[in-house]
């Protein structure tokens, strides 16, 4: 075998053909690594364009125009004086408010103007309530501008375009310059988006009534499908005999998991709405049915996670006499976890941008009011980003674009998460 | 050994699931209600306006079903599972009140909130049409005064025309829209030949199915239950005309405009005073015996048959809505004050 070997001639690298050879498989290795270079450049390019758009488009919905008013809480329009309103507040809560702002913003601006918000009054029961000691007197106070206002402000009006082709008036606009001019227009942090629940008016509405509702259905959807996951995966790895009906079950498991969201809608309204007369739109409803949704994916992920444990470590705890269930819980349970967390902080991020099956439990309803518990109605985040994009005023353009971004930072705070607690329990053997 | 333990833990997550469902079948505080998606501006700015003078009441629930829908909802019992409110945009059917009784909701109150337009509207820069009620008609029934539709372009219809393809996009069956639609323009238009006005005499049926049929073979597109995806889809496509209700043209007039019907633009007055050939009044149902269940709903009432709600010059005018004139709003907060429940009679 050696002289076979010896006889040959030795390989000659400075041939014409050996080199020819040798520079194709460096160009096929180059062409290969370019091309790889260009898959990742395309989709860091989508991703840009995408975050790029969304950004520039949603930031504004950060902030918030507003106008300065001189208010007078004048205690004959509210109908009630500042003694009064100390002793029972419950009295200023029901004054007329209202009135008191229209006849503030007719008084500084003329009869007509259209400057601050259909709800900006609230701001005034807020600071009449917080001190009442307000009533009586008159104090300058800026007021959340109409979303007509707000746009102008932002820039987002073509002035060029002919009156009846933009959706502001030119007695907007010139109301608009004349409040920049005389310095009573100013933006602020929008902290009515992140702390408010939808509203008719876009200058109203915010997030926090969908975050808070995506929070509620997300725990519900951990709760049962977590512990649910795990254990059927436990089951079908380590205790099932192999036959028939575990493949039967296998292949179900794998099939579920590929069944489109809207059939698990489907089933969320006949099974929980109509037979078990659940209520509609509520975050548990939504919760069980994102459950069903979430349950195979976490199957799947920890049977792998199970798999990956090595068999000696169960081998060396059955040898020094472990019984079956001591050697799940104390040996690969623990080891497979950092996989099992890892597939269900997937699967709960798929859930939380999950909007069809929400839809067919009536979690689209309109709410003005944040979700207090599992049974009170809500939607959801992904569900508000839907019915915002619907709406056709102007200023809901860039409150879609606001609700992506905070779904986006939520996503990647769950993801940090998932990374996070593989690092701190992963176990390398 | 091991299974039992296993079953311990499984039998205690269920347990666990069971009180989570009992906790949830509470019966219900907040209003809630159902109905049609071109009342459903208005009904939701009453509802955030109500909600913002009671805060003592919780916010009340509103989803956009489309009337039909809403109405079956509605309908369909008594108690907390069930909607408080209907929105509607045409009136309730004997047969829709009579499966409400059926099913125990016995005191159905009927208020009138306003007037709406159902108006045929394009995009700003496409060739403007000027339509009559026999134009749309012609253009869209199934079967034209009896004949096969062959009409492809506008001007097939009407040579003073122009020649652009009709494409036109409406609200499905299920919406009060298509209802109003189909009896204000289709109907009407097809009435305008007294050939079917002698038909409607003699056979219903066959003067049913000419007048109101509308054609399936792509020039009607039907949008879904979303008023605002018609507008979108008409930014996209000049050449198409839309069906929308008047609030929905107001809250866009930067880009598209009405298309005038027999003459008439669309504009609140021509509405208000119904010399618009397609004005229909806008309704909402309550159920009586849920006034004194659900907390507020009293005062829901209250709200949304206010002058500064509904009156002229109200918030819900500046949203699109259409004042009804002011007797007929007199009338209507007589009877949601007193709860004057509908009967079979009204609707005859």
């Amino acid at each position: 075998m050696t002289e076979a070997v010896s006889n040959e001639a030795p390989t000659d690298w400075a041939s014409e053909a050996m080199q020819a050879r040798i520079r194709r498989r460096y160009a096929q290795e180059r062409g290969f690594k370019a091309l790889g270079l260009l898959a990742l450049t395309l989709a860091c390019g989508f991703l840009l364009l995408l975050m790029a758009s969304v950004i520039s488009s949603g930031w504004t919905a950060f902030v918030q125009t507003q106008v300065r008013v001189p208010v007078t809480f004048d205690a004959g329009e509210l109908g009630v004086t500042a003694e009064q309103a100390k002793a029972n507040p419950e009295l200023l809560r029901r004054a007329d408010f209202e009135g008191v702002m229209q006849q503030s913003v007719t008084r500084a601006f003329g009869n007509g103007a259209v400057l601050v918000s259909d709800g900006a009054w609230l701001q005034l029961r807020e600071a009449a309530m917080a001190d009442p000691s307000l009533i009586g007197t008159t104090k300058d106070m800026w007021l959340i501008a109409t979303s007509n206002i707000d746009q102008l402000a932002k820039g987002r009006i073509d002035l060029q375009a002919a009156e009846g082709d933009r959706p502001v008036t030119d007695a907007e606009i010139a109301a608009w310059r004349k409040l920049g001019a005389a310095g009573d227009l100013r933006k602020a942090f929008n902290r009515t988006f992140l702390t408010g629940a939808d509203s008719v008016d876009p200058e109203l509405a915010g997030v926090w009534g969908a975050l808070k509702g995506s929070f509620l259905t997300l725990i519900v959807t951990l709760l049962i499908s977590f512990p649910v996951g795990v254990l059927a995966a436990i089951y079908l790895e380590e205790f099932a005999p192999k036959n028939r009906w575990t493949d039967v079950i296998e292949v179900s498991i794998n099939n579920l998991a590929a069944v489109p969201s809207i059939i698990f809608g489907l089933l969320g309204l006949a099974v929980f709405l109509n037979f078990l007369n659940m209520p509609r739109s509520a975050p548990v409803v939504g919760g069980l049915t994102l459950a069903l949704m979430t349950l195979p994916v976490i199957v799947i992920a920890s049977r792998a996670a199970i798999k990956a444990v090595p068999p000696s470590i169960r081998d060396a705890a059955l040898g020094i006499g472990a019984s079956r269930v001591q050697v799940v819980f104390h040996h690969v349970l623990p080891l497979a976890l950092p996989g099992m967390l890892t597939g269900t902080i997937l699967g709960m991020a798929r859930a939380l941008g999950e909007t069809a099956p929400l839809l067919m439990i009536g979690m689209r309803a309109f709410l003005t009011s944040v979700p207090q518990g599992l049974a009170q109605p809500a939607t959801a985040l992904p569900v508000q980003i839907f019915i915002w994009s619907d709406n056709v005023s102007r200023g809901f353009l860039e409150k879609t674009s606001g609700a992506i971004i905070v779904l986006m930072l939520f996503l990647l705070a769950i993801n940090s998460l998932a990374i996070y607690l593989r690092n701190k329990f992963e176990v390398r053997w | 050994m091991t299974l039992s333990a296993m079953g311990v833990r499984v039998g205690m997550l269920f347990a666990v699931a069971a009180a989570l469902l009992a906790a949830c079948s509470d019966s219900r505080t907040q209003i809630r209600i159902v109905g049609s998606s071109t009342v459903f501006p208005f009904t939701t700015a009453v509802a955030e306006n109500f909600n913002r003078n009671n805060p003592e009441y919780p916010a009340p629930i509103v989803e956009a079903t489309g009337t039909g829908g809403g109405i079956k909802l509605f309908c369909s019992g008594l108690g907390s599972r069930f909607p408080d409110v209907a929105n509607a945009s045409r009136r309730m059917k004997p047969g829709e009140l009579a499966d409400c009784e059926k099913n125990g909701a016995r005191d159905i109150v009927e208020v009138k909130v306003g007037i709406d337009g159902v108006v045929l509207v394009q995009r700003k820069g496409g060739t403007p049409l000027n339509l009559t009620l026999r134009d749309v008609y012609l253009a869209l029934a199934a079967e034209p005064f009896g004949r096969k539709q062959t009409a492809r372009t506008w001007q097939d219809v009407n040579p003073a025309l122009p020649a652009t393809r009709i494409e036109v996009i409406g609200p499905p069956p299920t919406s009060g829209t298509r209802d109003a639609f189909n009896e204000l323009y289709m109907a009407a238009g097809c009435d305008t030949d007294p050939a079917m006005q002698a038909l409607k005499k003699s056979d219903e049926s066959r003067h049913k199915t000419i007048c109101n049929k509308i054609r399936e073979d792509g020039a009607f597109v039907e949008a879904g239950e979303n008023d605002n995806l018609i507008v979108q889809k008409l930014g996209a496509n000049p050449a198409a005309v839309g069906v929308l209700g008047f609030s929905f043209l107001e809250r866009n007039m930067d880009t598209l405009r009405d298309v005038p019907i027999d003459g008439v633009p669309a504009t609140y007055a021509t509405i208000s005073d119904f010399s618009y050939p397609a004005s229909r009044p806008l309704y909402i149902y309550v159920k009586a015996q849920h006034v004194k269940a659900i907390r507020g709903l009293r005062q829901f009432l209250d709200e949304y048959t206010s002058e500064r709600a509904w009156g002229p010059g109200g918030y819900l005018q500046r949203r699109g809505l259409v004042p009804a004139p002011d007797g007929v709003r007199a009338e209507n907060r007589a009877r949601a004050a007193a709860l004057t429940p509908l009967t079979a009679a009204d609707l005859a």
